[in-house]
């Protein structure tokens, strides 16, 4: 038995485990901003990514320039952030985690709804330019899509981590993430911070829109991606970008070489609920995730 | 003095199991008579299925504070338990095998309830979602569940309690109604009992109720399984008195957000509350309907209705949590205070 075990096909299997991970945490980093700074697990993140990818794709189908429909998507996207930011969080403010929660489950509901009622429900094709041909590396094939994918990945990690720590406005969001009442008092401002912080979980819905939007076509079930990632935020806690990298690449790994190796016994399919089988598993052992912060109970 | 004292006896309050009797006597008395088969299949049939789901999630989410993403599972667990109970237990009578699956369904929430024990908020949240993709992929994956049929679509059987058959829709209303009226007095009672008490405790603060005393784990653990009992019965009056046919599909994540809506639009934490939530929910896409094509016309079909359906319910649901955060419930409450108090004015 185990001299059958095919190694290249197993390292091919993890690699693009691996990279699909990558994909996975593309979406739960726009989860990360937004609940480190505002306490909020935002369930609308996969409408937004959807709203994005069809809104770009939409502009480029009725002929404008690549570039310039990213620069119209994006502003959209800011717009919408700085929309829910007076609409919803400002009403909301000081109210519990939970009914935060609820909120921008309505709110999916909404950006979904306006997404498809603007732009139509018929899937829509993405070509980013980026072949998808297999690349052989060491006899392993990989392909080429994903590790363009990995590579925007990193980018926008790196650039965020930079963002956080060098900039002003960075240091503002970690004093908010930190504690919200001592930025409030010595005059942070909320509202400014909030709404930057829609505007970059917008951006990081918009590039991760195209990549699954180029992988899975433009449609409905692009939102859907969401489920994908709330597994890989539980897997590394809610509040840490490195947890949302190491959560995706864990889950994407794992899912992968479950479906492969285990996934027979079971009749298939189960790529479902696997990854939540895996993260609660994990959750068991560790309840605040990988790197998730410790929670402090007092009466 | 004395005119205080007289305002006070005179002001007519009417004991709180009025408003209760005076609804089921219209429901009983006066509904199965002028009811048409509309009336019964598109509203009312659908709305008791979804007001026993919304009770029993609000049991768990209003009272207990355990937020659940996962009820449709628990419909779904419920109402494959009862047609298989019905279809391989001889001479099973009907009450029995809704009953059992309400236990199949606590069955499986006791099992999804166990992360609760170390998990709070959103990571619990998160790992009920587990319990929705696991069911339906467990339902649609082994044929055995649905007695191999081809399609995975089932007849539901006919409904017959001690002889007597409830056939037709204003019968399913009969029966279904019943089954609510049942479970909603046992639902009451149970929120004003020590353990209502225990659920409520556990949800303002679980540290403070671990001190006084409360056994927390036990505590979440019933309130999964009394919660999904209820959801569960409330899956076999969806499949078999409503839909008539029994099928995973209709069970998915958006049936499971709309439990969650209609306990957050009807109030939480409230017996009432999932009734009220649930006459919105039903009563709504329709109204949505009738309206959209009376304004628009053709424009208005039903690719679009899907979508301002969708639209018109988000904004809905964030704005009753803004302005109306205990739901129509409160709403409900304060006009009627309103109207007693103007009532009164106008008496003197």
């Amino acid at each position: 038995m185990m001299a059958d075990f095919d190694y290249l096909f197993f390292i091919e299997v993890l690699v693009g485990g691996l990279l699909s991970g990558v994909m996975y945490s593309l979406v739960a980093i726009g989860f990360v901003l937004i609940y480190k700074t505002s306490g909020v697990l935002n369930f609308a993140q996969g409408a937004m990514l959807l709203f994005a990818a069809l809104t770009f794709v939409s502009l480029v189908e009725r002929g404008v320039p690549f570039a310039l429909a990213f620069a119209i998507t994006f502003a959209a996207m800011v717009a919408i952030g700085i929309a829910i930011e007076r609409t919803v969080l400002r009403p909301l403010t000081n109210k519990p985690p939970i009914t935060l929660f609820m909120a921008t489950l309505g709110l999916s509901y909404i950006l979904e709804g306006a997404a498809q009622l603007i732009w139509g429900t018929q899937v829509h094709g993405l070509d980013l330019g980026i072949e998808d041909l297999p690349l052989e590396i060491g006899g392993v094939f990989i392909s080429q899509f994903d590790i363009f994918a990995a590579a925007v990945a990193a980018g926008m990690v790196l650039l965020l981590s930079l963002f956080f720590r060098y900039t002003r406005i960075g240091l503002s969001f970690r004093a908010v993430a930190d504690d919200q009442f001592a930025a409030l008092a010595v005059g942070l401002r909320l509202p400014l911070i909030w709404t930057t912080v829609w505007a970059a979980a917008g951006l990081v819905a918009l590039v991760a829109g195209l990549l699954w939007g180029a992988r899975l076509g433009v449609q409905f079930s692009l939102s859907l991606v969401v489920l994908k990632a709330l597994p890989v935020l539980v897997l590394g806690g809610f509040d840490s970008i490195l947890g949302a990298i190491v959560g995706g690449l864990l889950i994407g790994a794992s899912e992968k070489l479950a479906e492969v190796y285990i996934g027979g016994y079971f009749g298939g399919g189960i790529e479902t609920w696997f990854a939540y089988v895996v993260a609660l598993a994990f959750l068991l052992i560790r309840p605040a995730g990988l790197f998730g912060q410790k929670l402090v109970e007092r009466v | 003095m004395s005119a205080l004292a007289t305002e006070f006896t005179v002001a007519p309050t009417l004991p709180k199991w009025a408003a209760p009797v005076l609804v089921l006597i219209i429901a009983y008395g006066v509904v199965p008579f002028v009811g048409t088969s509309y009336l019964f299949e598109a509203i009312l049939l659908p709305f008791l299925a979804l007001s026993l789901a919304g009770l029993g999630l609000n049991i768990l989410t209003g009272y207990a504070g355990q937020l659940s993403l996962g009820s449709a599972a628990f419909m779904a667990a419920g109402a494959f338990a009862a047609y298989n109970f019905n279809l391989r237990v001889e001479g099973l009578p009907l009450v029995g095998s809704i009953i059992l699956s309400g236990l199949v369904a606590a069955g499986i929430g006791i099992v999804f309830g166990l992360p609760s024990l170390r998990l709070r908020g959103f990571y619990l949240a998160v790992s009920t979602l587990a319990a929705q993709f696991f069911v339906q992929w467990a339902l649609t994956k082994f044929s055995w569940f649905s007695n191999n049929s081809s399609s995975g679509v089932i007849d539901a059987p006919t409904l017959s309690i001690g002889g007597i058959v409830f056939s037709g829709a204003a019968g399913r209303y009969l029966f279904s109604l019943t089954i609510v009226t049942v479970i909603t007095f046992l639902a009451y009672r149970l929120v004003i009992s020590q353990t209502g008490r225990n659920f409520i405790a556990v949800r303002d603060n679980e540290t403070a109720a671990r001190i006084i005393g409360v056994p927390v784990l036990r505590t979440k653990l019933l309130a999964f399984a009394i919660s999904s009992f209820i959801i569960g019965v409330a899956g076999v009056l969806w499949a078999f008195a409503y839909l008539r046919t029994v099928e995973p599909a209709g069970f998915n994540l958006d049936r499971s957000f709309q439990i969650l809506f209609i306990i957050i639009i009807g109030g939480l934490a409230s017996i009432r509350g999932a009734f009220f939530g649930a006459a919105l929910i039903v009563v709504f896409p329709l109204v949505l309907a009738r309206l959209g094509s009376f304004l628009l016309g053709d424009i208005f079909d039903s690719g679009v209705l899907d979508m301002s359906q969708r639209i018109v319910l988000g904004a809905l649901i964030i704005l009753f949590l803004i302005l109306e955060p205990d739901g129509l419930v409160s709403l409900w409450d304060r006009i009627r205070r309103r109207l007693g108090s103007a009532l009164r004015l106008t008496r003197r």
